[in-house]
């Protein structure tokens, strides 16, 4: 038996990299949420939380449109001289990110709002402008919601398939990713390798929700304090 | 001479705050009221983290101006702000709490130096600390520090205390007091306890429904029979003197105040130190004739000036002793002694006095 281990190195990269993106754009929309009193807060949250309900299928065949030639974000790639996203790996990582973004804004926003407002207005009385308090009261007290959402993000990134299928088809080192990977094992009857994967998956899986449960722990032990 | 001059006003629909009164350059100034009747709004507006209409100055310079659309974020205002709880940051140890602020300041502007403060509120051992290992008292006492350390031009002081216990509160009031004596800014003070208004405020601004009430310097307002803090059984007086002797013998100390002399247990001040004592009115008593033959020390020749039942057995009354500038002293009384005696406004008497505290 061979098994091809491209699809894991793949899938790893991918993961890390959706998450590090959604680091990076999902942390300020939790923040916002959290500090805002717009009238704009719920629709916000809703957009956020939608990936959680529809069906994956539904998710990738609007951004199959939207990032295809003929869409709107397509025809922008293209101006840019990027070319079309769709059956690319960064196509991927667009899709990855709007997939799993409520897996981090929702524990994010949900630490957020448990610092409460008084470090953030004692922080102020010592002189820290608004973004100072962000990054040295905001951030380090909300670091285990942001990390235990990051793991989050990861660990569905890991697992994510119809999206893939649907924006990313099955190239091999490009958008073959373990979940379509081991489909494709078993649609051929090849049940070792798919064995393989598939257990390994569910190792990671329980790492994961052990990770998740240790870290919240923690967290609940620091509140005592 | 440094001056605090505010006007609030604040509509939130259960609430009116409707507010204006100046605060002098130095001292306490105690914002006294019930629970709910605007204290901690005033304070929170005069550190910008609430916005009322009106207008809030310090020194001349302007911190909210609504005629000239001034307002000033919080984290511009050169103010020290201490909450009701101690608010530490929980991912910093003391040490780096107490530089949060500190560094934020430019050391131009640094008035007060680290060490100094450190030993002034005695948390020198907790430095290297969490938050999270010390007493309430200790965590409050950090939490002063901290905003000492800002060398602010004004600290507002949210009933530091009340969320302590009372042996927290016994640990905590003596740094309060050294502050008192060491610091040369405004303070402003909110409290609904009388006996912390009574032991550090030099000047009181009672509130009452989001409305100033009475404002005055602490010995007058304490004395008011007509307003809540003289008819709290913590009634009291506070009157200045002056250390005169000490009687090694008997282990006494002798105070000069107006219109006589007090004899208390041995206090630790050099003579000819100015102190401020302070007298409960439960502590007093009235007499007709000089008594002769008492173990009370203390008598002092008075004249009573206003008398007010406080509830169906006791009354109030309100004294004047005899020397310039006749600070008053406070006694309660039972109506049947009243009657017994014949007290009436007016009337020349002897205050015997049983117990004396020092404030400061």
């Amino acid at each position: 038996m061979t098994l091809n281990l491209e699809p894991l190195w793949l899938t790893l990269k991918l993961a890390s990299l959706t998450t590090f993106v959604l680091l990076v754009i999902g942390t300020p929309i939790a923040w916002w949420l959290s500090q805002t009193r717009s009238r704009m807060k719920q629709v916000v949250a809703t957009l956020v939380a939608l990936p959680l309900v529809l069906p994956p299928t539904v998710l990738g065949f609007y951004l199959l449109l939207l990032l295809g030639p003929a869409g709107p974000i397509g025809k922008l790639t293209e101006a840019l001289g990027l070319g079309t996203l769709p059956f690319t790996f960064p196509g991927l990582v667009v899709g990855s990110v709007i997939y799993s973004l409520p897996f981090l804004v929702q524990p994010a926003h949900n630490a957020f709002e448990a610092i409460g407002s008084r470090p953030l207005e004692v922080a102020a009385t010592l002189r820290a402008s608004p973004l100072d308090r962000f990054f040295s009261v905001a951030l380090p007290l909300a670091l285990p919601g942001l990390l235990s959402g990051g793991i989050l993000a990861f660990a569905h990134t890991v697992g994510e398939f119809g999206v893939i299928l649907m924006i990313g088809g099955n190239i091999p080192g490009e958008t073959k990713v373990l979940s379509i990977a081991i489909y494709d094992h078993v649609e051929s009857l090849e049940w070792t390798q798919a064995h393989w994967l598939a257990g390994g998956m569910v190792l990671f899986a329980f790492l994961v929700v052990l990770s998740m449960n240790l870290l919240g722990q923690r967290m609940r032990q620091i509140g005592q304090d | 001479m440094i001056e605090l001059d505010v006007a609030f006003r604040l509509d939130r629909g259960n609430f009116t705050l409707d507010v204006a009164f100046t605060a002098p350059g130095l001292g306490i100034t105690g914002l006294f009221g019930r629970s709910g009747c605007g204290k901690t709004s005033i304070l929170r507006c005069v550190a910008g983290l609430e916005r009322a209409a009106g207008h809030c100055r310090l020194d001349g310079e302007t911190w909210q101006d609504d005629a000239k659309g001034i307002f000033l974020k919080t984290h511009r205002r050169p103010i020290g702000y201490v909450f009701q709880e101690a608010s530490l940051f929980a991912h910093l140890s003391v040490r780096d709490n107490l530089k949060y602020g500190m560094r934020r300041v430019p050391a131009s502007e640094h008035q007060i130096a680290f060490d100094e403060v450190v030993d002034l509120l005695g948390i020198r051992q907790h430095l290297e600390r969490a938050p999270s290992g010390l007493s309430g008292g200790e965590r409050q006492r950090v939490s002063i520090a901290r905003a000492l350390l800002t060398s602010p031009r004004l600290l507002l002081m949210d009933e530091p205390l009340s969320a302590l216990d009372h042996a927290s509160k016994q640990d905590i009031l003596p740094y309060l007091e050294r502050l008192h004596d060491t610091l040369r800014i405004p303070v402003l003070y909110v409290s609904h306890a009388p006996d912390e208004v009574a032991r550090l405020a030099d000047r009181i601004v009672l509130m009452r429904d989001g409305q100033v009430q009475a404002i005055g310097s602490a010995t007058e307002i304490l004395s008011r029979l007509d307003l809540p803090l003289a008819q709290d059984t913590e009634a009291s007086a506070l009157i200045e003197g002056r250390v005169q002797s000490h009687d090694d013998n008997y282990d006494l100390t002798r105070v000069a105040i107006p219109g006589g002399t007090l004899t208390v247990g041995r206090l630790d001040q050099a003579t000819e130190s100015r102190i401020r004592l302070r007298i409960h009115a439960r502590d007093v008593s009235i007499a007709i004739r000089k008594p002769e033959t008492s173990s009370i020390l203390n008598v002092l020749p008075a004249r009573i000036v206003e008398m007010q039942e406080i509830d169906r057995s006791h009354l109030l009354v309100k004294l004047c002793t005899a020397g310039e500038p006749h600070p008053p002293l406070l006694a309660r009384i039972t109506r049947y002694s009243r009657d017994r005696l014949k007290l009436e406004p007016g009337q020349e008497v002897f205050a015997q006095v049983k117990a004396v505290a020092l404030m400061d």
